[in-house]
């Protein structure tokens, strides 16, 4: 059972309260919670700072007990530096480093102290002490290195083959085995934190859903959640279920892309292409609610944009009943093609126990038997009614991150089309009022990727003091790193592909 | 005379055209149109118009690599007779010639590679010359077999068999070098499964991670002497499947065509239906090849 210390304070996701009212303690009380916290079983959903304008840090830390379904927040005030647990809680590493970086703290004991995205801190402090009129260019500094006449150091990036997103992966390896990938990111970097401060304004709504672009729906659905909690707006069913439906939606699409992705990366062709295909026809099913593939302009705080009418709803389920026997044809292909398989099996394996080390999140972490989904252990809107099961599989290789995201292709589909068959009646909501001051909300997410959390703290004003995003990608670009401990450096793009992680979502 | 311009015309033009027969087999497969049969002519036609970009650090053998293949090919490609028609420069012993320009052209490919001084290119230079390993002696031991059932010691006799043709007594070892030859195609044409010609992630490439340097006219080149490679492999492989003559020239001439067609579409059906080996795979399945062409060869000196 996971349950969290007394020192912090249950909350809700989705429900505002006073920011006051969070527990306040000092670094080492915050520090000592946390890691009692996460020996019990809880893990880290969001932890960040946020500079005061006395030169003090507030740092504020969100835990979840995934298995009593509890959420739990709690603050402390530092000023220069702040104590690291990441030593015995590996999970919190990264939300360090980044808190050092944000605000020019001194992570006290980090064990791999580095900056995350190589940027300025907000502060005009420097947690590193670098030379404030030298530029900081990402990825350039020490990476770990294994020292040996027969090592060798290969360097990947940020500069791909593919059209993809640039990123820097540095490996120490023994032949054609991989003894250590270190991965560097942070040029994609847009300061999306920084303008959401002050908000919401007119723009607000388009950062939001191109933080991680593929993942428009997940993001929008956790900021408008945000900010109908701030303001006090109630949503009909109609409009949760127009939502959860273009979030299934997005992640049909998602997981059939990544499928034939995977099957890419081995050289299977056939399942490669259909997918391809397929992914288009699930863009194209969110087009039919939204007018636009991705789902842009479909989610507004307070509501949803675009009914489904009975012309719609039929479409929609013609298109889901063909791309369904589709995606079910290309995928049984690959699984009936031994050669894909001897690939998948036995690839990138991560033990449950590495996984929950981590704080891993999403397929990732469902693929090492790990029951760990927001729908099911903090439901929100319409899946606090209608659930869906969570798909896990317990090898934790890359043909588990494969067959999870199989599972739960098969999960989605039913979901939407059970929606579609019963859409309550209801508005489509309007636009949300002003929002609550000095007020803090959390709400949760499950992307196709996994786990999204937004923090918005407001000031007096109602404005955004702090808005804190955490992209799963976030929790799990760690986890790909060990994946790939012992494997032949040959196989990471496979394993790459099989957690397919954003750049732009943890760049932000 | 006309039988030996055909044989240049085709060493010269056809190979390219094989590549896009494989490419549009894997296309159909997929459920795509595909390129053109000449899109791989047309590559070479553009590269051969692009500018070069030589870096600073390379020195001669990097621009060696890819001479010295076009040229070994060729030369490998004149040494071979196309079905029934003898190669015009066979001499005793050639086989040894022709089994080693293979050896020189790898020699000079991973040099340039590793003139290059990137990670990269030394991963795929020392995963080149550990596959090569194994397969040439699968290719010497096939070759060796069918100089054996010939009784020839040129290419012209060993490829083109006895007088009577191969006896039926002796098809246990021919299916065994048959198989080891199509392996060895395979490994040597860096196709699926052994390696992806068709892949961008540099991590996983083995041939093509090699010439990653090399741009414009240099990489038109080493596109069209791999190209021709395919085909000389294919011409060999062929005198084991299909060592028939009608007599007639122009129908011989068909023949070799179809069959070259024929091997062409089944490497593209084997692309198309299955994934590659990992890594540390590829061994087992090329020392397969070798065991094979060995067996074949134990089986006749027993």
């Amino acid at each position: 059972m996971s349950s969290l210390p007394g020192a912090f304070a249950r909350i809700k996701a989705e429900k505002a309260l006073p920011f006051d009212e969070l527990p306040l303690l000092d670094g080492e009380g915050l520090a000592a919670a946390m890691r009692e916290a996460i020996r019990e079983g809880s893990r880290v959903v969001s932890y960040f700072g946020i500079p005061r304008p006395d030169g003090l840090t507030e740092l504020v830390s969100v835990m979840a007990g995934d298995t009593t379904n509890a959420l739990g927040a709690a603050r402390a005030r530092v000023k220069d530096a702040f104590p690291s647990i990441a030593r015995d809680c590996p999970e919190t590493q990264l939300f360090e480093r980044e808190i050092a970086e944000q605000c020019g703290l001194a992570s006290e004991g980090h064990p791999w102290f580095k900056p995350v995205r190589y940027r300025r801190s907000w502060t005009g402090r420097d947690a590193w002490g670098r030379d404030p009129s030298l530029p900081i260019l990402p990825g350039v500094g020490d990476f770990y290195r294994v020292e040996g006449e027969e090592v060798h150091e290969v360097a990947v990036g940020p500069v791909h083959a593919g059209i993809i997103e640039p990123g820097h992966f540095r490996f120490q390896c023994h032949g054609e085995e991989v003894f250590h990938l270190e991965i560097a990111l942070g040029y994609q970097h847009r300061g999306v934190e920084e303008a959401l401060r002050g908000g919401p304004d007119s723009r607000t709504i388009r950062i939001i859903e191109t933080i991680a672009g593929d993942t428009t729906i997940g993001h929008t659905s956790a900021y408008c959640q945000a900010l109908e909690a701030l303001a006090g707006a109630k949503r009909s069913p109609r409009t949760d279920t127009i939502r959860a439906i273009a979030l299934e939606l997005e992640r049909l699409a998602n997981h059939t892309g990544d499928l034939g992705a995977i099957a890419g990366d081995t050289g299977y062709l056939p399942t490669s292409s259909f997918c391809g295909r397929i992914r288009g026809d699930f863009l194209n099913m969110t087009a039919v609610l939204a007018g636009n593939r991705f789902g842009r302009g479909l989610l507004r705080p307070g509501g949803v944009a675009f009914d489904i009418g009975d012309a719609e709803r039929d479409e929609l389920l013609k298109r889901l009943a063909a791309a369904e026997s589709d995606v079910t044809n290309a995928i049984e292909l690959m699984w009936n093609s031994s050669s894909v398989m001897a690939r998948l099996e036995d690839t990138g394996r991560l033990s449950k126990d590495e996984a929950i080390e981590l704080g891993l999140v999403g397929p990732a972490a469902r693929a090492t038997g790990l029951a760990r989904d927001v729908r099911h252990d903090h439901p929100s809107g319409i899946y606090r009614f209608a659930q869906i099961p969570v798909a896990t599989f317990d090898s934790g290789d890359v043909y588990a991150r494969a067959n999870v995201r199989w599972l739960e292709l098969g999960r989605s589909i039913a979901f939407i089309r059970d929606r579609l068959s019963a859409l309550p009646a209801g508005s489509l909501g309007a636009p949300t009022g002003p929002l609550a001051p000095r007020s803090f909300v959390v709400t949760l997410a499950e992307g196709w990727r996994g786990e999204i959390c937004h923090v918005a703290i407001t000031d007096e004003k109602g404005d955004f003091e702090r808005y804190k995003v955490v992209d799963p990608s976030f929790h799990n670009w760690p986890g790909l790193a060990r994946a790939l401990r012992g494997q032949e450096i040959s196989d990471f793009p496979l394993c790459n592909k099989s957690f397919n992680l954003s750049y732009c979502g943890h760049d932000l | 005379m006309i039988d030996t311009i055909v044989r240049f015309l085709l060493l010269l033009a056809f190979p390219p055209i094989m590549l896009g027969i494989v490419n549009r087999v894997k296309s159909v497969f997929a459920g795509r149109k595909g390129p053109p049969i000449l899109q791989t002519w047309r590559d070479i036609a553009k590269l051969a118009r692009k500018g070069l970009v030589v870096s600073s650090t390379t020195t001669w053998v990097f621009l060696a690599g890819p001479a010295v293949s076009l040229a070994t090919v060729l030369i490998a490609g004149s040494l071979v007779p196309y079905g029934p028609f003898r190669s015009p420069f066979g001499f005793t012993g050639d086989v040894i010639l022709f089994a080693y320009l293979f050896g020189l052209a790898r020699f000079f490919t991973t040099s340039a590679a590793l003139d290059t001084g990137s990670a990269f290119e030394g991963m795929g230079a020392s995963r080149e010359v550990t596959f090569a390993f194994l397969t040439e002696p699968a290719l010497f031991l096939a070759l060796l077999t069918l100089a054996r059932l010939s009784g020839s010691l040129d290419l012209n006799g060993i490829l083109l068999g006895p007088a009577g043709g191969f006896s039926s007594a002796t098809a246990a070892p021919l299916v065994l070098v048959a198989l080891a030859l199509g392996i060895v195609v395979l490994a040597e044409c860096s196709r699926i499964p052994v390696d992806d010609p068709n892949t961008h992630l540099e991590l996983t490439m083995i041939h093509e991670v090699m010439v990653l340097d090399h741009s414009g006219p240099l990489f038109g080149v080493i596109t069209w002497a791999a190209s021709i490679k395919f085909f000389v492999l294919s011409t060999i492989l062929l005198h084991v499947l299909l060592p028939m003559s009608s007599g007639n020239a122009a129908i011989d001439w068909l023949i070799f065509v179809a069959g070259l067609v024929a091997v062409s579409v089944g490497v593209g059906v084997i692309e198309s239906i299955m994934a590659r080996f990992r890594m540390r795979r590829v061994p087992w399945f090329l020392t397969g090849a070798l065991l094979c062409s060995g067996s074949a060869f134990v089986l006749l000196v027993r």
